[in-house]
C-alpha cells in the first residue's frame, strides 16, 4: 500500500473524511432551515445528514480498525429506510388534504 | 439456556404479543379496536408486572442492554402513562368514529421504543430505542388522515424529529470516532480523567441538543405547540406523558453514565437549557388561547423544572427528576381527561373561554380541574407542590441558589396562567354547557385530582421508590 492516496502531499487521512462529512451535514442542517420551497427537498436534506454520519462512522471504523462503527452504520441505512417511508406517507396524506406540498403552505397552525 | 435473555423478558414479551394483536386484528373481520385496545393495555400491566418482579441489576444482548432499579422504576411509570392515555385514546377513537385496530398497536410499539431506550446501554442501542420510539409517533400525529391539522402536525413533527436524530446520530459518531467505542461502559472508562479531546466535547453537545429536542426543552422546543395542537386531544395526552418520562431518563442516564466525568462541559448547558425551558414556558403561555397549545407551553416548563434535577448532577437531584415525573405524569393524564370531557353536544372543544362558568353546570369537573391547576402551579400542600419542592432543595444544596431562584420566578409568571383558568372556571359566565363526562374520563379525573390533593398525607412510599432509582442509578 504505497501509493498517492495514502502518502505524500495528497495523503487522504480521516480529517479529510471528516470534513466532507461535517460540510455534508452543515448542507443537510441548511437545506431544512433556510429551504423555503418544497418538502421532498427537506427529505432530501434529511437523508443527506444521515448519509454525512454514515461518512464519519465508517471513517473512524477504517481508522480506529474497529468493526462496530460499520455495524452501527448498517443499522443507520435501514433506520433510514424506515423513516422515508413513513415520511414520505405523511407527505402523501398532507398532500391530499391541502393539495400541495410547498414548505409556506405548510402554516395552518402559528404561535 | 436463553437465560442471556432474562433481563429484556418484559420487552420481548411485548414485541411479541404486539406482533400476535397485529395478526389478530388483520385475521378479524369486524372491526377490533376496542378489544385490542384492552388486550394492548393488559399487555402493558403484564410487563409493568414482570418488571416489579424483577430483583437486583443485570445486562442482556453482550451489555447492550441493562435493567437496574433505576430502569424499573422509569420504565413502570412509562408503561402507567401510556397505558391511562391509550385508555383516553379507546374512548375517543369510538366517539369520533376514527377507530382502526393499528391505533393501539402503534402504541405498543412506541411503548416497546420507550422500554428500549430506558435501558440502552451502548450508544446504537440507544439509537433504534430512539428510533423505534418516534417513528410510530410521528403516524399517531398524522393519525387523522382526512385533517389538514393532524397530518400538518404529523409533517412538523416528522421534519423536526428527523432533524434532532440527525443531530444525536452526529453526535454519536463524534463520540465514537474520538472515545474509541459505543458502549456506555467503555465510555466511562475511555474519560475517565475528563475528556481529552474537543471531539468528544462536540459530540455531547451534539448528543445533548438531539435528546433535547426529544424532551422538547427551549430553545429545541419550537415543533410542541403545533403538534401538540394538531394531533388529535388523546393523542396529544399520550406525547405529553410517555415519551418524555422515557426521555428524560435517557437523558439523565447518558449524563451521569458514560459522561458523569463531563459534568463540568455538560453542566452548564443543561443549566442554560432549564432556565430557558421554564421561563420560555411560563411566558409563552401567557397569550394562549387553545387549552392544547397552553398544555404544550406547560409541558415544556416543566421539562424545565425537571431538568434543574439533572443539572444537579447527584443523587438527590435524580431522586428529585424522578419524583417530578412521576407527579407530572399524573398530573396530565387528569388534566387530559378534563380536556377531553370539554365536549358540546358531541363535538370536541378546545378554547379556554369554552371553560368559562364550569363549576355552575359541572361543579364535579370544575373542583378535579381546580385541583390539578393549583397543583401544576405547584401550590401547597398539592403533590405538584412537592415534586418542585425536592427539586428547587436538590438544587440549593448543591448550591445552585441562583436556578433555583430563576425556578421560582418562573412557577410564579405559570401560576398565572393556571390560576386564570380557575378563575375563568368559578367566576365567569357560561357560554357553552358541556356534556355529561364519560366514565372513563370521569374516573381517571377524579382519580388523578384526589390524589394530588391528599397525596401529601403519604408521601413516602412514592419518594423512597424514587430514592432506590437514584442510589441503582449512580452504583453504575
Amino acid at each position: 500500500m504505497n501509493n498517492l492516496l495514502t502518502t505524500g502531499p495528497f495523503a487522504v487521512g480521516l480529517s479529510h473524511f471528516l470534513t466532507v462529512g461535517a460540510i455534508m451535514f452543515t448542507l443537510g442542517i441548511f437545506g431544512i432551515f433556510l429551504n423555503r420551497k418544497n418538502l421532498i427537498v427537506i427529505m432530501m436534506s434529511i437523508e443527506l445528514m444521515l448519509l454525512a454520519v454514515n461518512i464519519n462512522l465508517v471513517a473512524f471504523s477504517s481508522f480506529l480498525g474497529d468493526l462496530v462503527g460499520q455495524v452501527f452504520t448498517m443499522l443507520v441505512l435501514t433506520v433510514a429506510a424506515a423513516e422515508a417511508a413513513i415520511g414520505l406517507a405523511i407527505v402523501v396524506v398532507f398532500y391530499r388534504n391541502r393539495r400541495s406540498i410547498e414548505v409556506e403552505d405548510i402554516n395552518e397552525m402559528k404561535g | 439456556m436463553f437465560s442471556f435473555l432474562t433481563p429484556a423478558v418484559p420487552e420481548i414479551f411485548m414485541a411479541i404479543s404486539a406482533m400476535v394483536l397485529l395478526l389478530a386484528g388483520v385475521f378479524r373481520e369486524k372491526d377490533s379496536t376496542n378489544i385490542l385496545s384492552w388486550l394492548t393495555v393488559a399487555v402493558m400491566a403484564v410487563a409493568a408486572f414482570l418488571i416489579l418482579n424483577m430483583k437486583g441489576s443485570g445486562t442482556a444482548f453482550n451489555d447492550l442492554f441493562v435493567v437496574n432499579a433505576f430502569t424499573s422504576f422509569a420504565k413502570v411509570l412509562t408503561l402507567i402513562g401510556a397505558g391511562l392515555t391509550l385508555l383516553l385514546i379507546n374512548s375517543w377513537a369510538h366517539s369520533e368514529n376514527a377507530a382502526r385496530f393499528e391505533l393501539p398497536i402503534i402504541v405498543l410499539f412506541s411503548t416497546i421504543g420507550m422500554m428500549m431506550m430506558i435501558s440502552a446501554n451502548d450508544l446504537i442501542a440507544l439509537y433504534l430505542g430512539i428510533e423505534l420510539q418516534s417513528l410510530p409517533l410521528y403516524v399517531l400525529a398524522a393519525y387523522r388522515r382526512d385533517n389538514v391539522r393532524s397530518t400538518e402536525a404529523g409533517v412538523k413533527y416528522f421534519v423536526l424529529g428527523a432533524l434532532a436524530s440527525g443531530m444525536l446520530l452526529y453526535g454519536s459518531s463524534l463520540v465514537y470516532g474520538f472515545g474509541g467505542t459505543t458502549t456506555f461502559d467503555g465510555l466511562a472508562t475511555a474519560i475517565k480523567g475528563g475528556p481529552d479531546s474537543l471531539g468528544i466535547i462536540i459530540g455531547v453537545v451534539f448528543v445533548i441538543a438531539g435528546l433535547a429536542f426529544k424532551v422538547s426543552a427551549a430553545p429545541f422546543h419550537m415543533w410542541t405547540p403545533d403538534v401538540y395542537e394538531g394531533a388529535p386531544t388523546p393523542i396529544t395526552a399520550f406525547f405529553s406523558v410517555a415519551p418524555k418520562v422515557a426521555a428524560l431518563c435517557l437523558f439523565l442516564r447518558v449524563l451521569v453514565g458514560p459522561f458523569a466525568s463531563m459534568i463540568e462541559q455538560w453542566q452548564q448547558v443543561i443549566v442554560l437549557i432549564s432556565i430557558l425551558s421554564m421561563l420560555w414556558g411560563s411566558v409563552a403561555a401567557i397569550t394562549q388561547k387553545s387549552i392544547k397549545r397552553l398544555m404544550a407551553y406547560s409541558s415544556i416548563g416543566h421539562v424545565g423544572y425537571a431538568l434543574i434535577g439533572l443539572a444537579v448532577g447527584n443523587e438527590e437531584g435524580a431522586r428529585g427528576l424522578l419524583f417530578y415525573l412521576l407527579i407530572y405524569v399524573f398530573m396530565n393524564v387528569g388534566t387530559f381527561a378534563v380536556i377531553m370531557s370539554m365536549r358540546v353536544k358531541g363535538k370536541y372543544v378546545e378554547q379556554i373561554s369554552d371553560l368559562a362558568g364550569l363549576a355552575k353546570h359541572n361543579p364535579l369537573m370544575a373542583a378535579a380541574l381546580a385541583a390539578l391547576m393549583f397543583s401544576m402551579a405547584g401550590i401547597p400542600p398539592l403533590a405538584g407542590f412537592l415534586g418542585k419542592f425536592y427539586i428547587f432543595v436538590a438544587a440549593v444544596n448543591a448550591g445552585f441558589v441562583p436556578l433555583a431562584v430563576v425556578g421560582l420566578l418562573a412557577s410564579v409568571i405559570g401560576a398565572f396562567y393556571y390560576i386564570r383558568i380557575i378563575k375563568l372556571v368559578y367566576f365567569d359566565e357560561a357560554t357553552v354547557q358541556f356534556d355529561k363526562p364519560g366514565l372513563l374520563t370521569g374516573t381517571l379525573m377524579g382519580a388523578s385530582s384526589i390524589l394530588m390533593l391528599v397525596y401529601f398525607v403519604y408521601p413516602a412510599q412514592l419518594v423512597s421508590g424514587a430514592e432506590t432509582a437514584a442510589k441503582a442509578l449512580f452504583l453504575g
